[in-house]
């Protein structure tokens, strides 16, 4: 009818159109140009008073620039900035960055979960109020309470029972202050605890706090490791703890492998750089279990095993070996492995003992330490750390210059360099005339060889696997059998050669050999021909790219238990196609990475190295497993993982057992330290008219001292004060969730597992009949909304919000730091970190004055990377004092013991202004020691003098402000003349030229006041290792290799060897697969088996969500609404089908450590067999009780337990040495399995 | 000729990471106030999947947009206006709230609130309506990531045809994004269903609004856009939508979708067009021909004549340059890579769509690569798992040619931009074999992948 129409319609339509508008001739539409009043109602929503620039906080490397919107004093809503400096006219630009969950932030800002109070829950409240208004004295009054066992086992079982009552910030911080001083005065400074994670995001407020637990000497907990984020196999290969291109590298790749990382999801605000690099001619290569958010831009797709990825890339370097270094080379390839890898270097061949194990162990060899000038006899400085090769020219032995006897000696200034100077490295004994039909046994062509016996780890009856035979080309030199640690690779690695014994695989083909394409598709399920495709592509690639191959890497496959093993596989393809240093190449490790990149001001502040030092660092897993009590739940102990080419060094021991003695001998930190508080310690020696070094070796030798590692459920070891904030602990990262409830809080807990059986128990750590339940005397959490950290501690103080502050933020997703400030000052009592610690601090100086006064402490400091304590253990042997098997001597087999003079009043005074030694000792980053120049003097003028007390004259720290602007100042990323001084001091170690590298902005300073205008690219300096000179794009190593700048470790150079002890043990010397744990095999059936109720087991992984950043915004009513309203476990439709679940109903998932209950989504882009459980579902939203256990059920941390790696606690020797975030045990949690079954439809949440 | 200017988007799915952030930041901005909690002005859809709200886009059921009657003419599916008078108080075709879902939120003061003794606080979901206790049963996402595909991405009208081909299992699985918002058509249907007179699209921009003064709450907008992109706020009583956020749009700023947008892959600009050959388009016979009908409705901007006539229709000078940069136009006409979603509606929609590339569907055999060019990297483009079908369902009507065009020639740009940056050599023909020449391929790379702001808006 329209537009010819008949009457009626025609008259209804004309009719309409009394109103405004011009209609069309046929009236089908109509045009409005005036009449259009009622547009207002919408000017008027957008309008709006201010844009302030802030970003959010904590936890997520995105470090997003964010305009938040201000109307009549309200924030209102927030949108991306776009005013990145440009990465220059061929390039994608970083604009927008953001994601939906930081989008919908400000919800936070006025949601009815905001924390707006202080609260103190009733049961400690009230007997905080009676004993302190009876006794007057606070620091007795908590003395009291928590001397009484049935007053505190009444506040602690109340813990996550709801009963806040509002307090006020006096009366909180008072509680707090004398919690502190009671503890540090009977208990000792390092049974007071403080986490919180990942400052680069908000390095003030991180700061604030760890200000105040270093200068009272507390105990700082670490993350990046218990994150389980930390990539073991960096610090193992690389000497450093990570470092990785930004995002807009990825660009400059023309092969991009993404594995374990899920970019759309997880680096949200940068994926797009991996979607447009595509047309700039890009292949993406996608491993997945899953069709994830990635899959859908993948080229290939290959769906690998969950955590079997390291079969997979040992395959593919299988393919490499054999097609671009065994059947023809690649002169690039060569020359790079020579130059920046170990492949050349010398490792000494051990022959098989009778009690190796196998009879048939005969006549084989193990590849055992690196030959060293020590070996050989030579006379020089660090004899023991001067690893060798051949010079291929001549053939003889040669001492390259850049490995770690060159960094610390004196003998070694001007020569810490990758300079080779002539030697050409060679690679292999191999001949390179040997061909077939030649004499194999050596003769003309001159080849000699042995057997060796490598491990294998996916047969066998144990963890350890078994064992292959393969052969390699030998030399003796100096009396010592040797071959390259290139040769033991393509032994390692199954590259058949001529004329070499041992068993090989017959071809690709061969499904028996590891590792082999077709061996590795039985594994992981991949295609050989697609695993082996993907292979030459990028080695090809790399080849025609000089290296621009790059693998992105993160959680997927970080988060094994053997993942540094899964990583150096990774890593291996990475070095041998000479990926690494080279833009648009090399590993891109994508998981809890941050970067602060003004890191030495950082430092100094944050762990008051201005005042004193070192501070008490500790990682966290090794605590959280020991003081949740996690360690008595072990079914097997660390000899279950060794290689049966072992030696038996942990034979008996259980992981508790070689964590204390990890912690003895100085290569880990421990603490709460030892049996006695350290006061006390120091307080004995000064009476016995000895130094605390000798006191304490004589208490411990006389077996009156003891390590707390050794009976961490002795009351005198508990730590004893715990403080969380930017974290949430309990809801989010607690892996062992149920067991920190137990333990730790003594609240009420899911735990079905049983305690250790006797036979299988600690042999050194004691262990007591009853474990503890409580071990806490006071929680607090600073927060701004209410997780189930805030729930289950004791204090809640309200925090202000990322947009109700200032503060600063870096990430290595980017090369920008940029700035928060407030859009609105912090509403109802909140306040910022800053100034909650401020309070924190007076009080506590206050009440300190009183009870604690001036005293030493000793603090108990592992051997340090980027030390000269590298040099402490050569050949990673293990001594252990406490056998006889060496002199205890505190820095060298034991860990340093450093007297700290405390002045506990003095606290507050020292925490706001910037301290002496910042002038005296200057500063130190990673092995560089300067002093800033003229940045004292800057600082005072610009943030004013402290006046009077102890900090008399120094530059002021009293506003969050002036702590980010010294953080700024004394940082060569940010401040160009310390920078150039930085490199100034490398070059004098390194003989090469670097400063240039800063010259460019060396008068550049980047001010807070900067920040604030736009985000700031930062200048090239000493701290990383990547370069921005010139406006490049960074990317990790770029220094080394261009500058021939050695790595951190042992030779100088990447390592693809390791020769540890530990690491031997556990048949990791050279990078390997190891298949998940078996946990059906230790834990057997884990289901209740009730005959009428289906259940499944099912592997468990907890990947990171989409709707969230790990906890946070799960609870945001905006991510709520955008997917099902609540926490859900993934499934495949099969798999839901054996238990009768259709999609959306309600589940309960369980195993031995606890149980979680939610619904299913039943969708076929899961693999069959595996579950995902998007982490971290915190126990806060939608709860409900649970059929199994009766209680309230779970997060996703519920079903997972701590299970610690031996290997991860080493120290001591060259790049396998303890720093802070940088080597320690993973709280890794994907081995894990679940049963799942249906559970009654109707749900109870009350 | 009646030159006309329409603010337009076009958006790169081959770009789109499924994240969400457009939904959220339009939400923050327009729709985050009583009334209004189920409103998505934009929201983003997974492919394979029934999207929001649930089956909207089978017109059989909800009897959206525009059919050709018997005689070939134009009119509403739903009925001229006597039906529309007749039904005014009973509307057959409205989606229920059951079909956008119960908005919900949570009791979140227990959390705080919880008496001593109390076990783990939790808050849980109750009806934002209602106030009472509920349980999510479906809401604007509820299907994210092939959520629950094997039960509900059977009821995709776009499957149809292609069931026996496309099945929810593992080894198949596929999918993409969509994301959506109103479609600012040429031919809105909803303009033609409102009994009252409240909606009109602006003259100078050819946003489609509705006048909150004179929405009488009919609803008959609701059930006459096919995309059913206006909403009913219960609050006001009155039909709401995408703006196109026109106080920005006004103030020379994107859109908010557009510029939050984190994967870059929204493109803003003007189409002028001949008002005068709408009728006739949208009237086209043949539901494949419309794609090409609507193209000929677009004005050249570099045409001197189109520009005099637009000048002469009162259009500003800065407003024709505008269109002169249009990447909007270089997208959909000038390379032809950006298609209409759903044109068989007739309602002759701005909003186009790049459609998306996909991994290689045979991982075993290797089908799609050529053994003898191990350079080669990319596999061909009916080797991918993304059923060209599929996507020919979506965006022309069911033709599959223009979808193959299009997909080779985001093909051709990779293979000669990866055979540059490496040295290889490459078919010379290539450019030629999706009709193009190089610098046309050079200026669609640019277009795609480097999308610099001001490009892009």
């Amino acid at each position: 009818m329209l537009p010819y129409g008949e009457p009626v319609e025609s008259l209804l339509r004309k009719a309409q159109y009394f109103t405004p508008g011009t209609p069309t001739p046929d009236h089908r539409e109509v045009h409005r140009r005036g009449g259009r009043g009622a547009e207002e109602f919408y000017h008027e929503r957008w309008r709006h008073d201010k844009e302030v620039r802030s970003t959010h906080g904590v936890n997520c490397t995105g470090s997003c620039s964010w305009k938040v919107y201000v109307k009549d004093g309200i924030i209102t809503w927030e949108t991306q900035q776009t005013d990145y400096p440009s990465v220059g006219p061929d390039s994608p630009e970083y604009e927008p960055r953001g994601c939906p969950r930081g989008a919908s932030f400000s919800w936070y800002t006025y949601s009815p979960a905001r924390v707006r109070y202080p609260y103190i829950r009733g049961p400690l409240l009230e007997m905080w109020r009676e004993a302190r208004a009876r006794l007057g004295d606070p620091v007795l009054a908590w003395a009291e309470i928590t001397a009484d066992p049935e007053r505190t086992a009444r506040y602690k079982k109340a813990r996550g029972q709801g009963g806040f009552v509002r307090s006020t910030w006096d009366e909180a911080t008072e509680l707090i202050a004398a919690a502190h001083v009671h503890t540090v005065k009977r208990y000792g400074p390092d049974r007071v605890v403080g986490f919180s994670p990942i400052p680069a995001m908000s390095q003030v407020s991180y700061s604030a706090g760890t200000r105040f637990l270093s200068m009272i000497g507390g105990t700082i907990l670490s993350f990046y490791d218990w994150y389980a984020d930390l990539p073991i196999a960096s610090p193992q290969v690389f000497g450093d703890q990570t470092d990785v291109p930004e995002s807009a590298d990825w660009w400059n790749s023309s092969y991009l492998v993404l594995w374990g990382t899920n970019l759309p999801i997880t680096r949200t605000p940068d994926a797009h750089f991996m979607t447009e690099a595509r047309y700039r001619g890009q292949k993406v290569v996608v491993v997945s279990p899953d069709y994830s958010d990635h899959t859908k831009f993948a080229d290939d797709w290959l769906p690998c095993a969950p955590g079997t990825d390291g079969a997979l890339a040992m395959s593919m370097g299988h393919v490499v070996l054999s097609e671009f270094f065994r059947d023809r080379q690649v002169p690039y390839f060569t020359e790079y492995v020579k130059t920046y890898t170990d492949l050349p270097f010398l490792v000494t061949l051990r022959e098989r003992e009778a009690d190796d194990g196998a009879e048939d162990g005969q006549g084989a060899y193990v590849p055992d330490r690196f030959l060293t000038a020590a070996d050989l006899g030579r006379e020089q400085e660090a004899a023991a750390h001067q690893t060798v090769l051949l010079d291929a020219a001549t053939g003889e032995p040669v001492f390259p210059n850049g490995t770690l006897a060159s960094r610390y000696t004196e003998s070694g200034v001007g020569r810490w360099n990758l300079d080779l100077g002539g030697i050409d490295p060679l690679l292999t004994l191999y001949p390179a005339d040997h061909g077939a039909g030649s004499d194999s046994g050596g003769g003309a062509s001159g080849l000699e060889a042995v057997a060796v016996d490598l491990p294998r780890f996916d047969v066998g009856e144990s963890e350890g696997g078994g064992v292959v035979r393969r052969g390699v080309p030998v030399r003796r030199v100096g009396g010592h059998l040797v071959t390259t640690v290139f040769d033991l690779l393509m032994a390692q690695y199954a590259v058949p050669r001529e004329g070499l014994p041992g068993q090989w695989p017959t071809g690709y083909d061969d499904a028996d050999s590891p590792y082999t394409p077709a061996w590795q598709e039985r594994i992981t399920s991949v295609p050989a021909a697609a695993a082996a495709r993907v292979a030459r592509e990028f080695a090809r690639n790399a080849e025609l790219s000089r290296g621009r191959s790059m693998i992105a890497m993160g959680a997927g496959t970080n988060h094994w238990y053997h993942s540094d093993q899964i990583y150096r596989t990774f890593l291996t393809l990475i070095m041998l196609c000479g990926c690494q240093g080279v833009n648009g190449g090399g590993w891109a490790h994508y998981v809890g990475q941050e970067k602060v990149r003004p890191l030495t001001g950082f430092q100094q502040i944050a762990f008051g190295l201005d005042w004193q030092r070192p501070t008490r660092h500790m990682t966290g897993t090794s605590f959280f497993y020991m003081h949740t009590d996690q360690w008595r739940y072990e079914r097997f102990g660390a000899q279950e993982m060794a290689s049966p080419l072992g030696r038996g060094l942990l034979r008996g021991k259980a992981f508790a057992d070689a964590l204390a003695q990890a912690g003895r001998m100085g290569w880990t930190p421990s603490h709460p330290a030892f049996d006695r508080n350290p006061l006390d310690l120091a307080d004995e020696a000064a009476a016995a008219g000895r130094g605390v070094g000798e006191h304490v070796v004589a208490e411990l030798k006389a077996g009156r001292l003891r390590f707390a590692d050794e009976d961490p459920d002795d009351p005198a070891n508990f730590p004893r004060v715990m403080t969380i904030w930017r974290a949430n602990l309990l809801g989010s990262s607690g892996k062992g969730m149920e067991y920190f409830m137990r333990h730790l809080l003594g609240a009420a807990h899911a735990v079905r597992a049983e305690e250790t059986p006797q036979d299988s128990r600690p042999s050194e750590v004691r262990w007591r009949e009853n474990a503890p339940e409580g071990k806490l005397d006071l929680v607090t959490t600073l927060d701004f909304r209410m997780t189930s950290t805030c729930t289950y501690s004791d204090i809640v103080l309200p925090a202000a919000t990322w947009y109700e502050k200032h503060d600063l933020s870096t990430t290595d997703m980017h090369p920008f730091v940029h700035s928060f400030n407030p859009a609105i000052a912090p509403p109802w009592e909140t306040r910022t970190d800053f100034d909650a610690f401020k309070a924190v601090g007076e009080q506590f100086s206050r009440l300190a004055a009183v009870h604690l006064g001036t005293r030493t402490d000793v603090v108990a400091v592992p051997l340090a990377h980027d030390t000269a304590d590298e040099l402490a253990q050569p050949g990673g042997v293990v001594r252990d004092w406490k056998r006889g098997e060496c002199e205890a001597v505190p820095g060298v087999t034991m860990p340093r013991l450093v007297p700290i003079e405390r002045d506990y009043a003095a606290v507050a005074q020292k925490m706001a202004a910037v301290g002496p030694l910042v002038d005296s000792l200057g500063t130190s980053v990673k092995g560089i020691t300067w002093k800033p120049p003229g940045v004292v003097d800057l600082l005072a003028r610009t943030n004013g003098r402290a006046r009077g007390g102890v900090a008399d004259g120094r530059p002021a720290l009293t506003r969050d402000v002036h702590m980010a602007e010294a953080i700024l100042a004394l940082s060569g990323t940010t401040n160009g003349a310390v920078s150039l001084a930085a490199w100034k001091e490398l070059e004098k170690r390194t003989g090469l030229r670097l400063a240039d590298l800063a010259e460019e902005r060396a008068g550049e300073r980047i001010s807070f006041a900067d920040t604030q205008v736009q985000p700031r690219a930062v200048i090239t300096s000493p701290e990383w290792s990547g370069s921005e000179s010139g406006g490049r794009r960074y990317s990790a190593f770029v220094v080394n290799v261009e500058r021939k700048k050695p790595w951190h470790t042992l030779t100088g150079r990447m390592h693809f060897y390791l020769d540890h002890d530990w690491i031997a043990e556990f048949g990791e010397g050279l990078p390997t697969y190891r298949p998940p744990l078996n946990y059906a095999r230790h834990y057997g059936a884990q289901g209740l088996g009730d005959p009428d109720r289906p259940e499944i087991t099912l592997r468990y992984l907890t990947p990171h969500s989409k709707w969230s950043i790990h906890s946070e915004y799960q609870d945001n009513l905006h991510m709520l609404r955008l997917f099902r309203g609540g926490p859900v476990l993934w499934m495949n439709p099969d798999d839901a089908a054996k238990i009768g679940v259709t999609d959306n109903e309600w589940i309960e998932a369980f195993n031995r450590n606890g149980v979680v209950v939610c619904r299913a989504v039943v969708t076929h882009r899961m693999p069959p067999g595996t579950v995902y459980m998007y982490h971290a579902k915190d126990r806060h939203v939608m709860t409900p009780r649970s059929e199994i256990s009766g209680m309230h059920g779970g997060g996703d941390n519920s079903l997972t337990r701590l299970v610690i790696k031996p290997t991860h606690m080493i120290g001591g020797y060259a790049q396998l040495t303890y720093a802070f975030n940088y080597y320690g045990p993973t709280g890794n949690q994907r081995d894990e399995l679940t049963v799942v079954r249906r559970r009654a439809q109707q749900v109870e949440f009350r | 000729m009646r030159v006309m200017a329409n603010v337009a988007m076009v958006m790169n799915l081959d770009k789109c990471i499924g994240c969400h952030t457009c939904s959220v930041t339009c939400k923050q901005v327009w729709t985050n106030r009583p009334g209004t909690e189920y409103v998505y002005f934009n929201n983003v859809e997974t492919k394979p999947g029934v999207g929001y709200p649930r089956r909207y886009e089978d017109q059989e059921q909800w009897r959206g947009g525009w059919a050709l009657d018997k005689k070939g003419r134009l009119q509403l599916k739903a009925g001229g206006r006597l039906r529309k008078l007749l039904t005014i108080f009973y509307n057959p075709d409205l989606p229920t709230i059951d079909d956008y879902g119960d908005p919900w939120t949570y009791d979140y003061q227990t959390v705080i609130d919880a008496p001593l003794g109390t076990p783990n606080p939790s808050a849980h979901s109750i009806s934002a309506l209602t106030g009472r206790d509920m349980t999510v049963q479906w809401g604007s996402n509820f299907d994210d990531d092939l959520a629950g595909a094997p039960r509900h991405a059977a009821g995709d009208p776009n499957l149809s045809g292609l069931e026996e081909r496309v099945r929810m299992e593992f080894e198949q699985v596929f999918m993409f994004y969509l994301p959506r918002i109103c479609e600012h058509c040429l031919n809105p249907s909803c303009v033609a269903s409102c009994p009252s007179g409240a909606m009109y699209k602006r003259s100078e921009d050819g946003i489609v609004l509705v006048d909150q003064d004179r929405c009488r709450g009919w609803r008959m907008c609701v059930s006459g856009c096919p995309y059913k992109k206006v909403y009913f706020n219960h609050r006001t009583g009155k039909a709401e939508k995408c703006t196109f956020c026109f106080p920005r749009i006004e103030a020379g700023q994107p859109t908010v979708c557009s510029e939050t947008c984190v994967g870059r892959l929204r493109y803003l600009g003007l189409f002028l067009y001949d008002a005068d050959k709408v009728l006739d388009a949208a009237a086209t016979p043949d539901e494949q021909g419309l794609y090409e009908a609507q193209l000929g409705v677009f004005l050249d901007p570099e045409d001197p004549e189109v520009r005099a006539a637009a000048a002469a229709d009162g259009i500003p000078h800065d407003w024709i340059e505008a269109a002169r940069r249009s990447p909007v136009y270089q997208l959909a006409v000038r390379h032809r890579v950006a298609l209409p979603l759903h044109p068989e509606y007739r309602t002759l929609p701005m909003v186009w769509y790049i459609p998306p590339l996909s991994p290689v569907a045979d991982v075993v055999n290797a089908t799609g690569y050529d053994a003898d060019r191990p350079d080669d990297v990319f596999a061909t483009i009916d080797s991918l798992r993304i059923p060209v079908e599929y996507l020919a369902n979506l965006f022309t009507a069911g033709d599959p040619a223009p979808i193959r065009r299009v997909l080779r020639k985001l093909a051709a740009v990779r293979a000669i931009q990866r055979a540059g940056q490496l040295g290889l050599d490459l078919d010379e023909d290539l450019p030629a074999s999706v009709g193009a020449s190089d610098e046309e391929l050079d200026d669609l790379y640019r277009l795609l992948a480097i999308a610099k702001y001001e490009e892009r808006y």
